[in-house]
């Protein structure tokens, strides 16, 4: 199957995807079991990681600034930038693509290649709107909160590691943080995020739901899943950027 | 009263049903089968609608499918029970969420009433108790029983099973195939099952439909298959010694 095929294959499962639930209790349930599953237990490795990488962002800038003619609070300034327009969005959305998409395309393939899915479908239940869609709406929900908490945690890692290392100033780092502040890059971290949720949620949930095979082919569909759930934030975030900051 | 006319289905050149024609009566245990590869499977997924034929009709109590508009579909879907080979059941769901799943999906009961009709089904199978036990916590025989107790929750008025003894032990086969025939028999359904399992076949195969290569090659009882010359038939369900034996034994022994 080529890529078009594939593509044209992806939006039809969208429309299927996207229609009323048929019972909107049981969405209610599955959407909340979906942010638990999806989105909080997701909050601890992003935390984890966001703060490290602020530490790092801003040791890197600090041993790479050291004109006496560069301003030392460039360093904050730099890290927040750096929190705010990749790495809080794009760095974490490749991390939940990797952790979240896998787990979507290996579960939703695992069901398919057990016969739930059909089970679903003899019930007389759309299966992709009963499986994707409470996803897609549990991470378009709950992960700009996930960036925003990923952005600020980058920024006060690398407060501590100006502290811990010595390597700047708090007063400078703070300066630096308060430095030229513009709304509008939160607005475009988070238009990107919620477009790369939408991609986290869906993708994977393409590659477990069409198939075929077995537990081999689940594992290959997960790794697909990841693989290609990246290209398509890489690619989205360098078109998103142009046509946002261009 | 399920009825089946002239069913074709292919997948890319291989045309896999060729005119497939039968009727499956209500009340009664109906099972297909033939050799792996003759398309029972296909027959049954088209029978279930996840399969769309390209030519034929399959009608329940007169409704086709096939013109069925998407509402209709899915309420006839409602009155359908199906048991799959594997069991099927939500591996996340305890075994009362399962059950109680297609309730929760289209019936408007209460929590109490539902819960009522779960533990109703369960003690049906025999499976009292185990409400809150997980699909894998359960043994293939119990799985099964759950996937009985699912399929029959919503008073189904068609009952399917793919396979229903694969994997199993043939004392615990003997249980699932004497279930499926009770409820058949107590609920009033048009059973279908497609099976195997000719112990299975022998012994519940109230109406007996055999493909070969994609086309019925032969239909009758379970008695009928004693008695036919159908050389298919004969070569299909006789092929171990066993069974020749206790063919020849009953042949011998109604002729005297």
């Amino acid at each position: 199957m080529n890529y078009l095929e594939h593509i044209g294959k992806y939006f039809m499962m969208l429309g299927q995807v996207f229609k009323r639930p048929q019972k909107w209790k049981v969405f209610r349930e599955t959407l909340f079991r979906e942010i638990d599953d999806l989105g909080l237990k997701s909050l601890g490795i992003i935390m984890f990681i966001s703060f490290f990488i602020g530490g790092v962002v801003a040791i890197q800038t600090a041993l790479n600034v050291d004109s006496p003619f560069i301003p030392k609070y460039l360093i904050g300034f730099a890290t927040k930038r750096s929190m705010i327009l990749e790495f809080g969005p794009t760095f974490s959305s490749i991390i939940l693509a990797g952790k979240v998409g896998s787990y979507i395309a290996s579960s939703i393939g695992t069901m398919r290649v057990t016969e739930q899915i059909d089970a679903l479908e003899v019930m007389g239940i759309n299966s992709l709107s009963y499986l994707v869609l409470p996803k897609a709406i549990a991470t378009l929900l709950f992960y700009p909160f996930i960036v925003l908490i990923a952005m600020t945690l980058g920024i006060i890692g690398g407060a501590m590691a100006g502290y811990l290392t010595g390597l700047f100033y708090s007063v400078d780092y703070i300066n630096g943080i308060q430095l030229d502040f513009d709304p509008y890059f939160i607005k475009y971290a988070l238009i990107k995020t919620v477009v790369f949720a939408f991609v986290i949620a869906t993708v994977p949930a393409y590659h477990g739901y069409y198939v075929k095979g077995g537990s081999l082919e689940v594992g290959r569909a997960s790794t697909q899943a990841v693989v290609w759930t990246s290209v398509a934030i890489i690619l989205l975030n360098y078109f998103l950027t142009q046509m946002l900051l261009g | 009263m399920i009825e089946v006319a002239n069913l074709h289905k292919s997948f890319g050149d291989a045309h896999i049903l060729k005119g497939v024609s039968t009727v499956f009566e209500k009340g009664k245990t109906n099972m297909i089968i033939g050799q792996s590869g003759s398309g029972k499977t296909v027959f049954l997924k088209c029978l279930l609608g996840l399969h769309t034929q390209e030519e034929g009709t399959i009608s329940f109590d007169g409704r086709i499918y096939s013109r069925l508009n998407i509402d209709q579909r899915r309420l006839l879907r409602t009155e359908i029970g199906m048991l799959f080979q594997g069991g099927a059941l939500f591996d996340s769901l305890t075994v009362e969420e399962n059950i109680m799943f297609p309730l929760k999906m289209f019936a408007n009961k209460s929590k109490k009433e539902m819960l009522n009709r779960v533990n109703f089904v369960l003690e049906r199978v025999n499976l009292p108790g185990s409400n809150k036990k997980f699909p894998a916590q359960l043994s293939g025989g119990m799985q099964k029983r759950v996937a009985i107790a699912r399929a029959i929750v919503m008073n189904p008025k068609y009952l399917f099973c793919d396979e229903p003894n694969s994997g199993l032990d043939p004392q615990t086969a003997t249980v699932i195939d004497n279930l499926i025939q009770e409820i058949t028999a107590e609920y009033d359904i048009v059973t279908v099952v497609n099976s195997h399992d000719m112990n299975s076949v022998m012994e519940i195969g109230e109406k007996i439909v055999f493909l070969k290569d994609g086309k019925k090659a032969w239909e009758g009882t379970n008695k009928d298959i004693f008695i036919t010359d159908n050389e298919a038939v004969v070569n299909f369900v006789y092929s171990s010694n066993l069974f020749k034996k206790v063919r020849e034994t009953y042949l011998r022994e109604s002729k005297l």
